[in-house]
């Protein structure tokens, strides 16, 4: 029988890599990573790749060790630009990759936030997708200045739960504004009709009046309704805090289990978010993380170039499982979640300038041969990932 | 032969306004990524020094109804900025952002992210609008008071110009051998403690290839004038004649001495249409009926309502000015709008007076005030005219906009830039590659500064 929906296949987009030492490999043009060559060379990586997606991470605070705290480290790779600029600066040099940069969505308007998704879903003509993220670091509050943080508490601190669990509110009620902002104009809303001397039919273009237990938002958007009408809304969720966030708001959920039986307890338990949030419509796309390090060409293993980097510095940590292996024991690992109900898996290379060649060369021929990425036709992030497509704005009203 | 003043150029899309003709047959998509490529890419064979887009937070309404008979609807000006980057290699890039609605962290990384990804191309048109109207977007919500809002706008970017200046040029080494990435493990910390925001920590961009992307300011009061000749590489202007334009340079140089600062390295552009034709009759005809297009009775009347503050569907277009005083306390009437009325009551007496004089009609005032579509004639005379504006001292070049989107421009880079070039008022190569080199400017000290002490 054939899957309700494609096996969605990306790649998530960091710095040279995942580990923490991946800028020293000779591969690696660490000098590069802040221009906009080296990132238009990653992405057409992937798209030849013909992954469905690439996510580019982001944060309001530089690259870390730890969670929740900065850190004076000297070597590791410290820096990065604004991924919702980068994937549209990337986007007109690509034709089919979905690009889903990350947004902070705590200290960002979601007024904002719409309308740059939906340019970008204009400058990659259907290709654009948001990765939200909330915020629960004290550096990032005292960059942006406006909202009072616990401070240095323990994690476990009531005082710091109660911060997060207002956070992830806050974000669903940020969600929730940004997609009604998409819908704020219907798709025919502008008419340009010289015989009324009217451009736009203004019965067709929304107040949203959003009143939430943290902000309020009027609208309409100032960007007419985007070209995939709702972009993809996607999160990365280890908990059961963030599951209902996505459960709630999000079409994709990024999630990293450990094993088999992690796996299936991770689908269990965001289906249960779904039905606590009373989800409607299309079920959560629930994507496995995987970091990857693949055998080379060059006859060095996985394994090994797992160990030669570990030894190199900070040893490769991570939430997400990390295979290190040939193409086809990655593809075994994605064959086993795929089976296990998973629509998709999101590779984050070990260091981005080996491991995405490797995928596209080896990993992603090696899952056409079994079957479980097939060619599409379809050009749109939505169509990709098999969520409904053309569907009118909430406040259109239906045609008799 | 004496040296000509190079004239600046920028390309505008007329992006939510009255003076793009959507009836137009040749009208395209106000939204799609094709039309800014396509102006984009006629202003860089142009020879153009930066592409420009406006901003308005909020759509415009009447008296809360949505306007629907002018344009609107624009994408968001920072990733079209980044997208313009990729199909584009020596145009500025130059977006307008309100220093009212966003915080100074996430201005600093957007706009240097931009000057990454551009390879110095960025430029940040600095506005201030500040009404309820818009703040109902925002999740802060609220509003400045007209006063504050350049309290604001300076320590925004003063602000931004301290994260800016928190990674030296040299901090990334990179150094795969010795296993070094920063030279130094406090690179980008900062902080500001001031009236306006009290933040610190450490700013996430590394220093971009312009240290300090370009500072635009618009907006005219005495104290946008101080914030503008104090801070702002470039000024926005609405003055177009030649008069006004020598008067408003030589009140922005004073100023700009006054802050230490050499008036050349502040540059003066007022906004400028065209219309060209074979001959002259043909090009005024072209113009008349522009004109016509742009002023239908519903952008007369909201025209004059937002000054009046009033409705005005009462009175007749064909009959005299209305003999009622403007509503300064009324709450706005047309709202979303960045308007620059200094005086509501003197604007209106001037006005009636002009009527008295000229026995006009509203409709025949509101075609004298228009600002009309700039420049107009045949290929040499709108080329000799705006060059004769620049050598004159009346500005350092225009912002040019056309009234049909997106092809428009390709008239004026095909028939007139090739005249400015012959006459040597333009270049016909780029000689840099970033918006600063464009425009003639140095690099900031701070970077400089930076540069040679790290
Ligand atoms: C030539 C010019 C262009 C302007 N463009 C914008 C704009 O694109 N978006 C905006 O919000 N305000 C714009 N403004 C408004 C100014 O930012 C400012 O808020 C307004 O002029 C009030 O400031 P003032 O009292 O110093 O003139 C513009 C003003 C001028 C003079």
């Amino acid at each position: 029988m054939s899957t309700p929906h494609p096996f969605s296949l990306g790649v998530a987009l960091d710095g040279a890599g995942w580990h923490p030492s991946a800028w020293r490999e000779p591969s690696s043009h660490p000098a590069d990573l802040f221009t906009a060559a080296y990132w238009v060379d990653l992405v057409a990586t992937a798209e030849r790749a013909t992954l469905d997606f690439a996510t580019i991470e982001d944060s309001l605070a530089l690259q870390s060790e730890r969670f929740l705290v900065g850190d004076e480290r000297t070597d590791e790779v410290r820096g990065r630009l604004d991924a919702v600029l980068i994937a549209s600066r990337v986007a007109p040099s690509t034709s089919r990759i979905g690009l889903i940069p990350v947004a902070t969505v705590t200290h960002t308007e979601p007024f904002h936030v719409s309308k740059a998704i939906a340019t970008l879903d204009y400058v990659s003509e259907g290709r654009a997708g948001v990765q939200v993220k909330v915020s629960a670091r004290a550096d990032e509050a005292a960059h942006v200045g406006r909202r009072a943080h616990p401070g240095d508490v323990l994690v476990d601190d009531p005082a710091f739960r109660a911060f997060v669990d207002d956070a992830f509110e806050e974000a669903a009620d940020a969600v929730e504004v940004i997609r009604r902002l998409w819908d704020s104009w219907e798709d025919d809303a502008e008419i340009r009709d010289a015989a009324t001397d009217r451009f736009l039919d203004a019965d067709k273009v929304h107040a949203i009046d959003f009143e939430g237990r943290f902000f309020s938002v009027r609208g309409p958007s100032i960007t007419p309704r985007p070209p995939q009408g709702q972009p993809v809304v996607a999160a990365l969720a280890h908990a059961a805090v963030p599951y209902r966030l996505a459960a709630r708001a999000a079409d994709v959920v990024f999630v990293t289990p450990a094993d088999a039986v992690h796996a299936r307890a991770i689908l269990d338990e965001v289906r249960e978010a779904e039905r606590v949030v009373a989800r409607e419509g299309e079920p959560l796309r629930v994507i496995a993380d995987l970091v990857v390090l693949i055998d080379t060409p060059g006859g060095e293993t996985g394994p090994d170039r797992l160990a030669r980097l570990d030894a190199l510095g900070r040893p490769l940590a991570s939430d997400a499982r990390i295979v290190a292996g040939s193409a086809s024991t990655v593809a075994d690992v994605v064959d086993d979640l795929a089976a296990a109900g998973f629509a998709g898996v999101r590779l984050r290379p070990g260091v981005a300038t080996d491991d995405l060649p490797r995928i596209a060369d080896d990993l992603a021929p090696e899952l056409r041969r079994r079957g479980l990425i097939e060619p599409t036709t379809r050009t749109t992030l939505r169509g990709r990932l098999g969520l409904p497509e053309g569907f009118p704005s909430r406040y259109a009203t239906p045609v008799a | 032969m004496t040296t000509r003043k190079q004239i600046i150029l920028a390309a505008y899309v007329g992006g939510v306004n009255e003076h793009t003709a959507w009836e137009h047959p040749d009208a395209g998509s106000q939204i799609d990524f094709s039309t800014f490529r396509h102006v984009a890419q006629t202003a860089e064979r142009g020879r153009f020094d930066y592409f420009f887009l406006a901003e308005g937070l909020a759509l415009r309404a009447r008296d809360g109804r949505i306007f629907d008979h002018d344009i609107a609807g624009r994408p968001d000006t920072l990733p079209v900025l980044a997208a313009i980057a990729a199909v584009t290699e020596h145009l500025g890039l130059v977006g307008t952002l309100n220093a009212t609605f966003n915080e100074p962290y996430e201005l600093a990384r957007q706009i240097a992210s931009l000057d990454h990804l551009s390879g110095g191309r960025a430029g940040w048109n600095v506005v201030t609008s500040f009404d309820a109207y818009t703040g109902a977007n925002f999740r802060r919500g609220g509003f400045l008071p007209h006063a504050e809002r350049y309290v604001r706008a300076e320590e925004t970017v003063a602000t931004v110009r301290e994260l800016w200046d928190s990674w030296a040029a040299d901090a990334i080494a990179a150094d795969k051998d010795s296993g070094v990435f920063l030279r130094d493990g406090r690179a980008g910390e900062f902080s500001h403690h001031g009236s306006q925001f009290d933040i610190e920590g450490r700013f996430t961009v590394p220093r971009s290839p312009q240290g300090r992307p370009v500072i635009v300011q618009a907006g005219v009061s005495p104290q946008g004038r101080d914030f503008a000749a104090s801070t702002a590489d470039v000024i926005f202007s609405p003055y177009s004649k030649l008069a006004e334009g020598k008067a408003f340079s030589a009140d922005i140089a004073e100023r700009a001495v006054k802050f230490g600062r050499d008036p050349e390295h502040v540059k003066i552009l007022p906004s400028a249409g065209f219309v060209l034709g074979d001959t002259r009759e043909e090009a005024e005809e072209k113009a008349r009926h522009i004109l016509e297009q742009q002023l239908s009775d519903r952008t007369i009347q909201v025209t004059f309502e937002q000054v009046w503050n009033r409705d005005l569907s009462g009175y007749d277009l064909d009959g005299p000015v209305p003999d009622i005083d403007p509503d300064p306390e009324a709450p706005t009437f047309i709202q979303g709008r960045a308007f620059i009325f200094q005086d509501r009551f003197q604007t209106v007496r001037t006005w009636r007076e002009l009527a008295e004089q000229r026995g006009l009609t509203l409709r025949g005032l509101a075609h004298e005030v228009a600002r009309g579509p700039g420049y107009v004639g045949t290929p040499e005379q709108v080329a000799d005219q705006l060059d004769t504006f620049v050598q004159e001292g009346g500005a350092d070049g225009v912002v040019l906009g056309s009234h049909v989107v997106p092809s428009g421009l390709d008239e004026f880079v095909d028939r007139v830039v090739p005249l400015l070039q012959e006459r040597g008022s333009l270049r016909t190569e780029y000689s840099g590659s970033t918006l600063r080199d464009n425009l003639g400017l140095p690099l900031p000290d701070a970077a400089t500064h930076l540069a040679s002490t790290h």
